[in-house]
């Protein structure tokens, strides 16, 4: 429903393309146009005996010979197999291990005896074709063992971003070889004071920090606030189209949406109080909050246009950083009204009690995992600093994700579930990381300044 | 009733034109298509013979940052001379804690007196939090500080709409330092003048 942002708008300008025919010239006769014939589609999944496919990824073959598409072959293939790597569905044969076996021209010529005696299973080929500023991409996997193509797809575009076309082709091979939503097309956000700029009307020396959002993987970093003020915990509304943040560009912390396609910027909020922490309700029509309007941290939820602002929580203790369950009727957040900061639930509507969930020495920014899983992340106090944790809703059972490497905070989940964004000083500064769900595979995202408080794009 | 139609018709023929340049300027700007190919029959080396239609493009959105919204500054120069050599105490709390200290109320009776002595000055109540909690829940403790020094303030007699307050956690520490002399400095409740009317 929201991952597929790219696809969604092509069906609507294809849609629209098709009105805009259809007043301009009427149909040649009087059938209804018909929808181009897809022929079924004949699954075949790669398969090892007893283990998981090994796959090769050579670089992808030139059919133009200026140096960008020479380029392009290359990153093509080293960003799939770091997308297909990520997912770890797959043992990724390493690239340089394969640069011996002569290179293929077209499909038809792939030594095929060749990729057998590298124990390959499967072999990810491509071409690559640039026709003025218009790049045709083909990819095909290929059964080794049978010497036979399994998937194939095309693509054309410019080639401005060559890594989405890799992107593009992970998710579509995990999607059809394992039933799998890939994360290579899903992007992050968080906040940095890498730019260095100081807050103005200020006498105290202080660095602003201003919303950034980049690739799952790290690439492609921009910049979307330019508010020269402190602009924190950045969340994505599911459609990927919108960045709700907590902004003090009017010098009181209130909740801001930027719409990042289109430049322009909403106040949910209006001032009214302070509030912090927005986050999306899963349709994407609502935004939770904490707020002091009534005077003390409480828990509200508002309409995505700011109206209709109900309040989920009654306590004179703080109540804050809500995070919505993935059916939208139940809402987890911080409390301290025990004496400790814990983790509490309570339903979307405000109605019914409030169930505590932690005894934790310290628990705070739940993040509620996406279906299969039922668990919420969190960051835990485990000695001087926090780490990640999970805690199954089913059981109760808590996991630990991460374990004393600098302070770990701010988790936040992968739209599939599968892997964890969070912020962590185990390398100096406060930098971005991403780890899959059992802990492995930490993968740093940022290196400059100081990075904290990711979202993952739904 | 000529000239209604033509109109009629002119307005018509203008929002079909209309609708065309918007249909294909949101067409160019659309991103990423992919379209399926089915395997190729399981043959060797089967690939051959498959026509071509005609692919959509790829492409991402460009993202744009949103206008920038003027600062709601306050102009006067002399506000940041004020507050340069700030006559106001700041108050000190203990680890995860927002009570006011007797230290705490002893700065808090000085700074009411000084209030009430420049009866046109508004303050800003900052609430600060050391480093050693989390970002997220530091936000809602440092409200916790600047609300209760101002609740003091009020009780001392200052009006509470002379009393503004902001927390920002932990996200400007006024020492840098990562051990008890700087945290003991990055906990507390700060003034600024913000109006002098």
């Amino acid at each position: 429903m929201t991952r597929l942002l790219p696809i969604s708008g092509i069906v609507t300008a294809a849609l629209m393309l098709v009105t805009v025919g259809a007043e301009q010239q009427p149909p040649p006769t009087q059938q209804p146009p018909q929808p181009p014939q897809q022929p079924k589609e004949i699954v075949t999944t790669i398969t090892a005996e007893g283990g998981v496919p090994r796959i090769a990824i050579p670089d992808f073959i030139a059919l133009s010979t200026d140096a960008e598409t020479v380029s392009v072959v290359k990153t093509i293939a080293q960003v799939l197999w770091n997308d297909l790597d990520f997912e770890r569905e797959f043992a990724l044969i390493p690239r340089d291990t394969y640069s011996t076996i002569p290179a293929a021209t077209s499909f038809n010529e792939i030594p095929f005896d060749r990729w057998r005696e590298l124990n390959a299973d499967g072999l990810i080929i491509g071409t690559v074709q640039k026709t003025g500023n218009v790049v045709r991409v083909e990819a095909r996997l290929f059964d080794v063992k049978r010497a036979t193509s399994v998937f194939g797809r095309e693509y054309n575009g410019s080639a401005a971003n060559p890594r989405l076309y890799a992107h593009t082709i992970s998710d579509e091979l995990h999607q059809q070889q394992r039933g799998l939503r890939g994360v290579a097309r899903t992007k992050l956000t968080f906040d940095s004071d890498r730019d260095g700029d100081r807050v103005q009307g200020t006498v105290e020396n202080r660095g602003v920090k201003e919303i950034y959002i980049s690739d799952y993987d790290g690439e492609n970093q921009r910049r979307i606030t330019i508010s020269r003020s402190l602009n924190i915990t950045p969340t994505w509304s599911p459609d990927g189209r919108s960045i709700a943040y907590t902004s003090y560009r009017k010098g009181t912390p209130n909740i801001f949406i930027s719409n990042i396609f289109q430049g322009t910027l909403d106040d949910l909020t209006k001032s009214v109080g302070e509030d912090w922490l927005p986050t999306w309700s899963p349709d994407g029509t609502r935004v939770a909050f904490s707020s002091t309007r009534d005077g003390n941290p409480e828990i509200y939820v508002a309409n995505r246009d700011g109206s209709h602002v109900i309040r989920l929580t009654q306590h004179p203790g703080v109540d804050t950083t809500p995070t919505w369950s993935p059916s939208g009727t139940q809402i987890a957040f911080t409390s301290d009204r025990s004496g400790t900061p814990q983790i509490y639930v309570v339903s979307a509507d405000g109605l019914g009690g409030v169930r505590r969930i932690t005894s934790e020495s310290y628990a705070d920014r739940p993040t509620w995992s996406p279906l299969p899983y039922n668990e919420i992340a969190f960051a835990s106090r485990t000695g001087p600093g926090f780490d990640i944790k999970t805690i199954d809703l089913a059981s109760g059972q808590i996991r630990q994700l991460t374990f004393g490497e600098g302070t770990n905070e701010s988790p936040a989940y992968a739209p599939n579930g599968r892997h964890l964004v969070f912020s962590s000083t185990r390398s100096g500064k406060w930098q971005i990381f991403t780890l899959s769900r059992d802990g492995k595979n930490v993968r740093p995202v940022t290196k400059a300044g100081n990075n904290q408080q990711p979202d993952w794009s739904k | 009733m000529h000239t209604r139609r033509r109109v009629a018709r002119s307005a018509a023929l203008t929002a079909v034109v209309l609708m065309m340049v918007v249909g294909l300027a949101c067409g160019r700007k659309k991103p990423p298509v992919e379209r399926p190919i089915p395997p190729p029959p399981p043959a060797p080396a089967a690939t051959a013979g498959r026509p071509p239609g005609p692919p959509e493009p790829v492409a991402e959105p460009t993202v744009v940052p949103p206008e920038p919204v003027k600062e709601e500054g306050i102009s006067a120069s002399n506000l940041d001379e004020l507050n340069k050599n700030s006559p106001f105490k700041a108050v000190f709390f203990e680890y995860d804690s927002a009570e006011i200290t007797t230290t705490g109320q002893a700065a808090l009776y000085e700074d009411a007196a000084i209030l009430k002595k420049n009866p046109k000055w508004n303050i800003t109540i900052e609430g600060h939090c050391d480093e050693r909690g989390t970002a997220e829940y530091n936000l809602a403790l440092g409200e916790r500080r600047a609300v209760a020094a101002r609740t003091y303030l009020v009780s001392l007699g200052i009006p509470a709409d002379r009393l503004r307050t902001v927390s920002y956690g932990k996200e400007f520490p006024f020492d840098p330092g990562h051990e008890e002399s700087a945290w003991a400095k990055n906990r507390r409740a700060h003034f600024v003048v913000t109006a002098m009317k």
